[in-house]
């Protein structure tokens, strides 16, 4: 097996690829930037929520396919998730990158076990937590609104 | 353009067998360093050097009676020397050691810029320069009144001396200027622009951080007026950096930090400084990095400097050409590789420099990717960043083989 064939997975450039979830969202109640500014790595997450749950959710910006795919895969994700929900998530896939923790994602988020090999290349780790960090900022704004 | 030809007699198998690194892999597979614009490899003699003085001598320097500090202070001195012939100082020129260019570039800006810039005086810089010789200048614009301007770049980032003189004004008091681009290898033609400078009563500051490990440089003929570099790119450890100034500054120039080593008399309410090189060098130096950057300042005079810019030539010409023939890929910079040091920026078609690093790393072969310190000049080129391939004495024809046929790779997971 060459080397980066555990990083680049089907699965992860077809995230990469997918136009699904870009674009900001129209009158978003949230919105961060985030950037790594070591690789350029510069990202914006959009957010609407009622407070309990993340009614809807979009990213744009600019990125290498690890950052892209691990923000689609987020909008994925956390759709219709409620915000408990979603830091426990947060916090799965900290475990997975960061920990050597063995996923145990829920229903409709199993796409996320493929960027487990990014854990190997510990240079890219910030690449595919870029999305995951931002998300954690705007999950702190909606509980300190709903507190 | 005809293809540039091999220098015969330029044994680079033997060169490769002095750098222990070479002969061990990365990700498995032979190594392919071509990351020389971050660090260069180090050979077993400079290694040797700093083991040794680490080993045997250990003492500090300037400061014991003793015989082991004595010899710490004549290999210390000694390296300072070289380091002066190897960049061909005049006698009234001094070479200081600080820990990085960067730290050697600050001390031209703070101490020199803050002491004698005036609101209305202007800072002439250029957007091909390294972070490290530009955001000095952007503090002490703020700090001092003075206004920081720029050349106006030919495509492809080019310098003009023409353009230089369009910029100069008479309240230009400084050029801060690269010798050449850590991101397309261009070399603006410093000699000229000093002069053009000097006629402005302006001084020139000259980041040499690539161009000294590369190139022959003289800075007497070149007459400008600091230059800094740092010692681990070329051949040297980590560690240390030098500015080279004109006597008559540094002795004008105030001191940035304080202490031991650096005084003449010391009173409880105030005290005399030396003059340079001691007036900068306070605190105990890296003497074990300085005294293995004279090494490596012997290991590159003994291969010849005009001898390893001619090699990298070769190299550059070669990668040039395969890379311009690789579907996909475009390439940064002037297309005579007269006009630049051995250095290659690309993209490979839409795809993330990162994602083409990590493959390429996967294929035993070392780059650099992203804005390379150099954010202003990514945004002149238009691109977020690029991946970079930089030569050095050691590297081969074959190297330049072993990253195309890694491309292939890229195009085979991205394209």
């Amino acid at each position: 097996m060459n080397m980066g064939d555990d990083l680049y997975r089907e699965i992860i450039l077809e995230n990469y690829k997918s136009k699904k979830n870009r674009g900001a969202l129209e009158s978003p109640a949230f919105h961060q930037e985030g950037v790594n500014p070591s690789c350029g790595d510069d990202i914006e997450l959009y957010i609407k929520s009622d407070g309990e749950r993340i009614t809807d959710v979009s990213f744009d910006g600019m990125g290498c396919s690890i950052c892209l795919a691990s923000a689609n895969m987020l909008c994925e994700a956390i759709r219709g998730m409620k915000v408990d929900e979603a830091e426990r998530l947060i916090d799965g896939v900290k475990g997975m990158l960061t920990r050597n923790e063995v996923p145990d994602f829920p229903d409709g988020a199993e796409d996320l076990e493929a960027i487990q090999g990014v854990a190997n290349y510990p240079v890219r780790v910030k690449c595919a937590l870029l999305s995951w960090n931002t998300l954690n900022q705007i999950l702190e704004e909606i509980r300190g609104e709903s507190a | 353009m005809s293809a540039v030809t091999a220098d015969s007699t330029y044994d680079v198998d033997a060169i490769r067998a002095d750098f222990p690194i070479l002969s061990r892999p990365m990700r498995g597979k032979p190594l392919v360093y071509l990351d020389n614009g971050a660090t260069a490899l180090k050979p077993q003699a400079v290694i040797d050097a700093e083991i040794e003085y680490l080993r045997d001598i250990s003492a500090n320097i300037h400061r014991g009676v003793y015989e082991l500090s004595e010899r710490a202070t004549i290999l210390f001195d000694e390296a300072r020397e070289k380091v002066k012939r190897f960049i061909g100082a005049p006698p009234e020129g001094e070479a200081i050691f600080t820990k990085s260019a960067t730290e050697a570039s600050n001390i031209v800006a703070f101490s020199w810029g803050r002491h004698f810039l005036k609101p209305g005086d202007e800072i002439l810089a250029t957007e091909i320069e390294h972070h490290a010789n530009l955001i000095p200048w952007q503090e002490v614009a703020k700090q001092t009144g003075a206004e920081l301007r720029f050349v106006e770049l030919e495509e492809s980032g080019v310098i003009t001396a023409d353009a230089v003189e369009a910029a100069l004004t008479d309240r230009t008091r400084v050029v801060a200027v690269t010798g050449m681009s850590n991101v397309t290898g261009f070399m603006p033609p410093i000699a000229e622009i000093a002069r053009l400078a000097h006629a402005r009563d302006a001084i020139v500051v000259l980041d040499g951080a690539q161009l000294v490990s590369h190139h022959p440089v003289n800075v007497a003929e070149l007459d400008v007026d600091f230059l800094f570099f740092s010692g681990h790119k070329m051949c040297g450890p980590t560690g240390v950096g030098v500015l080279y100034g004109k006597r008559a500054l540094l002795d004008e120039m105030p001191p940035l930090l304080y202490g031991g080593d650096m005084i003449v008399r010391v009173f409880k309410d105030k005290a005399t400084y030396k003059p340079a090189p001691d007036r900068f060098e306070t605190g105990t130096p890296n003497i074990s990095g300085v005294i293995a950057l004279g090494a490596a300042i012997d290991y590159l005079s003994a291969v010849g400097m005009e001898r390893i810019a001619a090699h990298e030539e070769f190299v550059l010409d070669y990668a040039v050409r395969r890379l311009s023939a690789t579907e996909g890929v475009v390439l940064y910079g002037p297309s005579d590789v007269r006009r630049r040091g051995g250095i290659l920026s690309f993209n490979v078609g839409e795809t993330h420099p990162h994602d083409v690093g990590t493959i390429l790393d996967g294929e035993g072969v070392a780059v650099r990717t992203g804005f390379h310190c150099a954010q202003p000049f990514m945004r002149f080129l238009g691109v977020h960043g690029t991946v970079r391939a930089s030569f050095y004495l050691y590297n081969t024809r074959d190297d330049v083989d072993r990253l195309v046929a890694a491309l292939d790779r890229v195009q085979e997971v991205f394209g």
